[in-house]
């Protein structure tokens, strides 16, 4: 449940990255840092000042892209947040907070949050044990193993805007793939189709959603499965350990670190996710489907309403902020400190 | 140490410069509006991007260079959607094309009171004259503002194919004969009716059409100024809606279905021959044509008839739903920019555009040259109509328009009552004021 950045959500996006990105970090460095201390410069300046300056020369480029797209963009938006604006002209109608009240208090913003933590929390509880199964599965040898991992990770590799159209025109009631397979064998869904009742959109979206990111979770899994030692699966063969008690007390517990990242990840996809459910049902019908992403989209482009999609989208980094800075603290921290003191012991 | 800061900034600089590579190739289409020595470059951005329509603007725009020296047209064709994203892109960066299309309405109020669209009463009278009364929709605080062009008008395209295959020979005046009509149709096992709710615009048309039954024409005009619609008129547009959403008229899955963009969408299910009716603005043919493998649509079995009546409402029985296209000017385009438009308008230009079917022209001497059958038919029954009432989301501005549109569309879904359009208009509205 990774949502590619767009335009929507790409200020969350950048609060996320450099969590992400240490985490990275702090497993790559580890073998690369004996080799970072270069030789210093021979004509004059100190190896220090050198050194700062290549640091300064490389990062310059992208810190400027950083500031430009990321935090400039922030900062407009909340500015553009406080005032009333259709979109041109000068910012002239200030209101205060008037715009945060009124998202606050409206019904399909609520709405929307609550979808968002919906998707988030299915997301899990559907991808999880079942990629973890598929994962397990496919870490066994057998005939057509890496057919078989391909095969699994091409919905992924598909563009989420192709994905969705393909699923929406899949499940058209009446004239659909899915509706035509159903009436054969004698079944019906729903009247209004998956994507038109109220109903069963949410859920129609959620099923999308698993097939469209369970190989992300399947692929993380079996890399981090790659990283459980060899030694310890021979240890408990000799102790005699059934397959079952090898993958329970092995292991999922050195999982552990692959399957909180994973999570975190698709957390951060739920709460920004946009393409999916725009293309799929434009956040209808009813509003059933809506989340805090397509809520604000509307709002701009659709209603000129910019004053207000910007609060929408202020509460939307905020709430993404917190989600993420509380799940680093608490779940992910126990990762990245034991990195840390498996490297200070080394 | 101390050079550090200046090696810095010289880093910075190295960067910077390579940003300013990168992003120097977006420049290069800026639209100076005079290049020195006497002459003038006027740009002008139209979406007629394909076949004769493209051709014909552009000879338009060589004539007219040819007619007064030393202007210089440069012509952008657009894709429809991409002009819509530019334009918006282009108020908001304030370099807007000299001349471009505007919709009128809301939109166009929200345009003037940013200072982007110039006022043209005064410079092009005579074309305002000629053109009577479609100009309305393009009028704020009694300024116009833009030149309607083409003109059109709402109603139901249907198959008459399938039309005959149910037993009904005429086509119904009144919502009783329609709901007859729509029991017939579903008999004989065909879909009556497509709607693309979920787009919402074209599901909102039908509670714009029952508001200009019921509600008088003075009723409307009114509210489209003070954005008061305490008028019961509203309520009952509503209720006359239900009825039409409780006879259950419409294609399965109507809440989800586009409005004109693939088989499965509203107009490709008339197209394709799925359902028998769709309520559709006078493109329809067009878009019907662009669904279909051979690219002819319904070809002969396109009907049209407009929307039908209700006993009792208040409204005129022959006023219409529509709306249309405008040349506007902006506010700082040179004077040759309205000299353009204004020739865009004149007798001769808009024959050619009438004889290519481009649009429902909206000069009167050059309706007689509209060769499509169906278009020919729309022009008369616009043209015979008291008053065309703009659609209202584009009348009332994108903000309580879409309120307006959303609420609508949650009645379709069985969510919301008459009141509840009313009510979330109103608020819509007031937030505005």
């Amino acid at each position: 449940m990774i949502d590619v950045a767009d335009e929507a959500n790409a200020p969350v996006g950048a609060s996320a990255s450099p969590a992400t990105s240490t985490l990275v970090e702090v497993a790559g460095r580890a073998h690369a840092r004996p080799a970072a201390p270069a030789s210093g410069g021979r004509r004059g300046m100190g190896p220090a000042v050198r050194k700062r300056l290549e640091i300064l020369f490389f990062t310059a480029p992208a810190l400027l892209l950083f500031l430009f797209f990321v935090v400039w963009p922030i900062i407009k938006a909340v500015q553009f947040s406080v005032y009333r604006w259709k979109g041109y002209g000068p910012l002239v109608d200030f209101v205060g907070f008037k715009n945060y009240i009124s998202v606050l208090n409206n019904d399909v913003f609520i709405d929307a949050f609550k979808h968002n933590i919906i998707i988030a929390i299915f997301s899990i509880l559907i991808q999880l044990p079942l990629g973890l199964a598929i994962a397990l599965l496919l870490n066994r040898k057998m005939k057509g193993q890496n057919q078989l991992r391909t095969l699994i990770f091409v919905p992924y590799v598909l563009a989420e805007v192709i994905a969705s159209v393909i699923w929406f025109q899949l499940l058209q009631p009446k004239y659909g793939v899915i509706d035509t397979m159903l009436s054969t064998v004698g079944l019906h869904g729903p009247a209004q189709g998956f994507l038109g009742d109220p109903k069963w959109a949410l859920a129609t979206v959620i099923v999308v959603l698993t097939w469209k990111y369970l190989g992300l979770a399947i692929i993380l899994f079996l890399a981090g499965l790659q990283t459980v030692p060899e030694e310890l699966y021979e240890a408990a063969q000799i102790d005699g350990a059934s397959w079952w008690q090898v993958q329970r007390r092995i292991t999922i517990p050195l999982l552990g670190p692959t399957i909180r990242t994973w999570a975190f990840l698709s957390m951060i996809g739920s709460l920004q996710l946009f393409d999916m459910v725009w293309i799929l049902t434009g956040g209808g019908p009813a509003n059933a489907t809506n989340t805090m992403a397509t809520f604000l989209i509307t709002e701009g482009t659709k209603r000129s309403n910019y004053g207000i999609a910007s609060a929408a989208s202020v509460i939307l980094f905020v709430v993404s902020l917190v989600a993420a800075l509380l799940y680093q603290r608490f779940i992910l921290s126990r990762d990245v400190l034991s990195d840390a003191r498996g490297r200070k012991n080394r | 140490m101390k050079r550090t800061p200046v090696l810095g900034a010289l880093a910075l600089g190295m960067s910077l410069a390579l940003l300013g590579a990168c992003s120097s190739g977006g420049d290069a289409e800026s639209n100076d509006d005079s290049t020195g020595g006497g002459e003038t470059t006027i740009t002008w951005w139209h979406n007629s991007n394909t076949g004769d329509g493209k051709d014909y603007y552009d000879q338009v725009a060589k004539d007219f260079e040819a007619e007064n020296p030393g202007v210089h047209v440069e012509v952008s064709a657009m894709q429809h959607e991409d002009m819509v994203t530019k334009l918006e892109a282009a108020f908001q960066s304030g370099d807007t094309p000299d001349i471009y299309m505007e919709r009128g309405g809301g939109e166009l109020k929200d345009h003037v009171a940013a200072g982007i669209t110039k006022d043209i009463s005064e410079s092009a009278k005579e074309t305002i004259d000629k053109i009577g009364g479609s100009v309305a929709g393009w009028q704020v605080d009694g300024k116009t503002y833009g030149l309607p062009f083409s003109v059109g008008v709402v109603g139901f395209w249907y198959n008459k194919a399938l039309w005959a295959q149910a037993g009904i020979t005429e086509p119904p005046a009144t919502w009783d004969d329609f709901f007859a009509d729509i029991d017939k149709l579903k008999a004989a096992g065909i879909e009556p009716i497509s709607v693309g709710a979920g787009d919402k615009w074209p599901a909102a048309h039908y509670w714009y059409y029952t508001a200009v039954r019921e509600c008088a024409e003075s009723v409307l005009q009114e509210s489209v100024k003070t954005l008061d619609f305490s008028d019961p008129c509203f309520v009952k547009a509503g209720d006359d809606l239900k009825k039409i959403i409780d006879s259950e008229p419409f294609n399965s899955g109507f809440l989800s279905t586009p409005a004109q963009t693939g088989a499965t969408s509203a107009s490709g299910l008339l197209a394709t021959g799925k359902v028998a009716t769709e309520l559709q603005g006078h493109w329809e043919p067009g878009v019907m044509q662009g669904l279909t493998e051979d690219g002819k649509g319904l070809g002969e079995n396109t009907g049209w008839f407009p929307f039908p009546t209700f006993t009792g409402g208040k409204g005129e029985p022959t006023a219409a739903l529509g709306g249309g296209d405008a040349w506007a000017v902006s506010n700082d385009a040179p004077d040759a920019a309205v000299d353009f438009v204004n020739y865009l308008l004149s007798d001769k230009v808009q024959k050619g555009f009438a004889e290519l079917d481009m649009g429902l022209p909206t000069n009167p001497t050059a309706s007689q040259y509209v060769s499509d059958p169906a278009l020919a038919d729309l022009l008369k029954v616009r043209d015979a109509a008291p008053y065309v009432q703009l659609y209202f989301d584009t009348a009332f501005g994108a903000s309580v328009g879409g309120a307006m549109n959303d609420e609508i569309a949650l009645m379709f879904a069985g969510q919301a009552s008459s009141q509840d359009i009313v009510d979330a208009t109103q608020a819509a509205a007031d937030a505005e004021k």
